[in-house]
């Protein structure tokens, strides 16, 4: 009784919380907003740095490449400066930089790249259009055989029921994650395509060969995906396989699989439902950091293999010094990149209910 | 008594015996637990003699061909180890297979009297008629001093912001906290590429390990920073803080103790991690095109088409180096995680 008294007499207590307050830090306290906010967040730090960089050093991306053209095709440089100067108009260069940058972050917004230099009728948008298709098949099936496969190795690895002599194939699953996917490439290209000559060693397509929906061309891109893709598989397996094989025996170590064991129930069903189901979670963690680590390590294999993804072509952009066209190739890796943590980040506590994000 | 008398007057002998002694005290104490160690933790071991042959090999390789007579006509270059600049070896010989291989193939025919010697061209030359032996010996060195500054750079500047952010806490450590949770999903290699790019210059090799410090150290500041957190939790962090223990006192009598094989951890990962970087980038031909570095080597390999030259001991000798030192880095942190972290010990 003396409490509620106490209660009423308090006159802080008897204050409404502030409804906008009240909202806000609810919205802001959010895990969903947070995480949205923190995806914001990245690609505007990393567009703003792209941004400021080249203003730092003062150099002139449009007149840099001109010179350049000039250099090689021996013309005279009379009417250099007037040309950079109607390019630089074009182009929106010659505004201060306030409006430059107010001007970048809204093209951003809008995912507009400008126009490439080298190629200056294109778009950056339509370059990195046709050169993503190529990427995002190469990377959408290595990801994911390389999950099946390591997982699966990872698993049978740490499972203490295992035959004896699986353990003799983890130390060469060790060394092959330590290697970079393009040294792996080399050796790969060698071996297949230089001495056996089984497989084509350059390219997505044989040159002269039209891309078109008929089931011959569709063959001749898979086997020019397969060295490729094998150097990007072999590292991202052993990536997976360390994982699932720590997962693994961390799990064994649960009371429900003693529970599980004491039921009688047989193994392999302890082994599927018991223990891969629970250590199969983290590993969804592990997908968002193999994103990057794939992406820019495929930046080099496609390089190599001539594979005319992103990576080959934000290679030949560097050799001219196309500026926008990096920009663009750099700040589209880097937005699905954080896309794709983001939405892993989000979707993990429906996969992993131990898993809440509370409101704090 | 004797003992008591102090050193003066002691016999050689006896000195001797008592050195024996010490160094027997020494021995049991300070290096036999280091070798049960190392039985317990074969990764480490392993690792760590990888990379130590592979530094034996470069630090004997560069005494020994440095004494070596020039096959040049250049008389600036007096030694044998600066042929690795292009044109040191005579013109004539360029795309030559190793000497010691007498069964390989020709790529390009020479006449019998100026064909090298069994021991010439140990790792072959290439298109520019570069002696790959030196260029590979010099590359080894400038790749893991890469390596080496990013390495020391990024656990420095992790090590001191997770200490800020998870000692002090309030601003500093959202602010460090938000700075590396965005450096994280930000790929370092493409700001690289993007910083190197308007640079304009080439990068030496420890401006590119300072550039490769300047994105990686969110990394090992997340490592330790978790670390630090759960360490100033511990009993006797707060023991020592009630106790009037200033907060510089604690962070290295009290924290750093436990902290080592933490950072060491995230020290190796953090080289390895700049290693791979540098490669990319040099491979990207955004090195330093007068450096002979490893990376750069990768870049002439796929500039000039060696595999389809068949020109087999262009890559493969710097790739088994690249090899060594990633497998080898992997294995110690593979080894400093087991020692780091007991409850990983083998289970299975």
């Amino acid at each position: 009784m003396t409490i509620r008294a106490n209660e009423r007499l308090n006159p802080a207590l008897d204050a409404r919380p502030n409804p906008v307050l009240a909202f806000v830090s609810a919205f802001f306290g959010n895990f969903i907003v947070q995480r949205v906010l923190l995806f914001l967040l990245t690609v505007w730090v990393a567009a703003t740095v792209i941004f400021i960089l080249p203003r730092l050093t003062g150099q002139d991306p449009v007149k840099e490449k001109l010179l350049l053209e000039a250099q090689r095709g021996g013309s005279v440089q009379a009417g250099m400066n007037e040309m950079a100067q109607e390019y630089s108009a074009r182009l929106g260069l010659d505004l201060p930089i306030q409006e430059q940058y107010i001007n970048y972050i809204t093209d951003l917004a809008r995912l507009d790249f400008g126009y490439s230099i080298a190629y200056f009728p294109r778009t950056v948008n339509e370059i990195i259009l046709d050169s993503i298709v190529w990427s995002i098949g190469l990377m959408t099936v290595t990801l994911f055989l390389a999950f099946v496969l390591g997982t699966g190795a990872g698993a049978l690895l740490g499972w203490s029921r295992s035959p004896g002599w699986l353990s003799y194939a983890f130390m060469p699953l060790l060394t092959l994650s330590a290697i970079p996917q393009y040294m792996l490439g080399l050796v790969l290209m060698f071996v297949f395509a230089i001495i056996l000559n089984w497989l084509p060693f350059f390219g997505a397509y044989s040159p002269g060969n039209l891309p078109e929906w008929s089931l011959s061309f569709v063959l001749d891109v898979l086997r020019h995906a397969i060295l490729p893709a094998l150097a990007i598989l072999f590292s991202a397996v052993g990536f997976w396989a360390i994982g699932m094989r720590g997962m693994m025996i961390n799990t064994q170590g649960e009371d429900f699989m003693i529970q599980a064991d004491a039921k009688g129930l047989n193994g392999a069903r302890i082994f599927v439902r018991y223990a891969i189901r629970n250590a199969l979670l983290p590993q969804v963690t592990g997908l968002a950091i193999s994103f990057g680590t794939l992406l820019t390590g495929a930046v080099l294999v496609e390089v190599l293999f001539q594979y005319p993804g992103l990576g080959n072509t934000l290679f030949y952009a560097i050799r001219v010094s196309d500026f926008f066209q990096i920009t663009g190739i750099v700040m589209t890796i880097i937005i699905s990149l954080a896309m794709a943590t983001m939405v892993i980040d989000l979707i993990y506590p429906l996969i992993d209910p131990r898993v809440k994000y509370t409101q704090n | 008594m004797a003992r008591a008398t102090g050193t003066r007057n002691l016999t050689m002998g006896t000195r001797a015996r008592l050195a024996r002694r010490r160094w027997g005290v020494f021995y049991q104490e300070r290096i036999e637990p280091i070798f049960l160690y190392g039985r317990r933790n074969p990764s480490l071991i392993v690792g760590l003699a990888m990379l130590g042959t592979l530094l034996l090999f470069t630090v004997i390789g560069l005494l020994g061909y440095a004494q070596l007579e020039p096959h040049t006509n250049d008389p600036s270059q007096n030694t044998r180890l600066d042929a690795y600049v292009s044109g040191g070896a005579p013109v004539g010989d360029k795309r030559l297979p190793p000497s010691w291989c007498t069964w390989c193939e020709d790529i390009v025919e020479l006449e019998g009297d100026k064909k090298p010697t069994l021991f010439q061209y140990p790792m072959g030359t290439d298109t520019q008629s570069r002696d790959l032996f030196a260029t590979n010996l010099r590359g080894i060195p400038l790749t893991l001093g890469t390596g080496l500054i990013a390495g020391l750079l990024s656990v420095g500047i992790g090590t001191v912001t997770a200490f800020v952010a998870a000692y002090y806490r309030g601003l500093p450590d959202v602010l460090i906290r938000l700075l590396t949770d965005v450096g994280i999903s930000i790929p370092g290699l493409l700001i690289l590429i993007i910083i190197r790019i308007q640079l304009g210059t080439e990068l030496l090799w420890w401006q590119l390990g300072a550039g490769l410090a300047a994105v990686g150290w969110v990394f090992s500041s997340r490592t330790v920073r978790s670390q630090v957190l759960v360490l100033r939790e511990q009993p006797y962090v707060e023991i020592a803080r009630q106790s009037g223990m200033s907060g510089l006192a604690i962070i290295f009598r009290e924290m750093m103790p436990n902290l080592i094989p933490y950072i060491t951890a995230s020290f190796v990962a953090s080289v390895a991690g700049a290693i791979l970087a540098s490669i990319g980038l040099e491979a990207l031909g955004l090195g330093d095109f007068s450096s002979p570095s490893l990376g750069m080597t990768v870049y002439w390999v796929i500039q000039f088409g060696a595999i389809t030259l068949g020109m087999w001991w262009w890559w493969l000798f710097p790739l088994a180096f690249i090899v060594i030192i990633f497998v080898s880095l992997f294995l110690i942190s593979a080894g400093l995680d087991e020692w780091s972290n007991p409850r990983l010990r083998r289970q299975v």
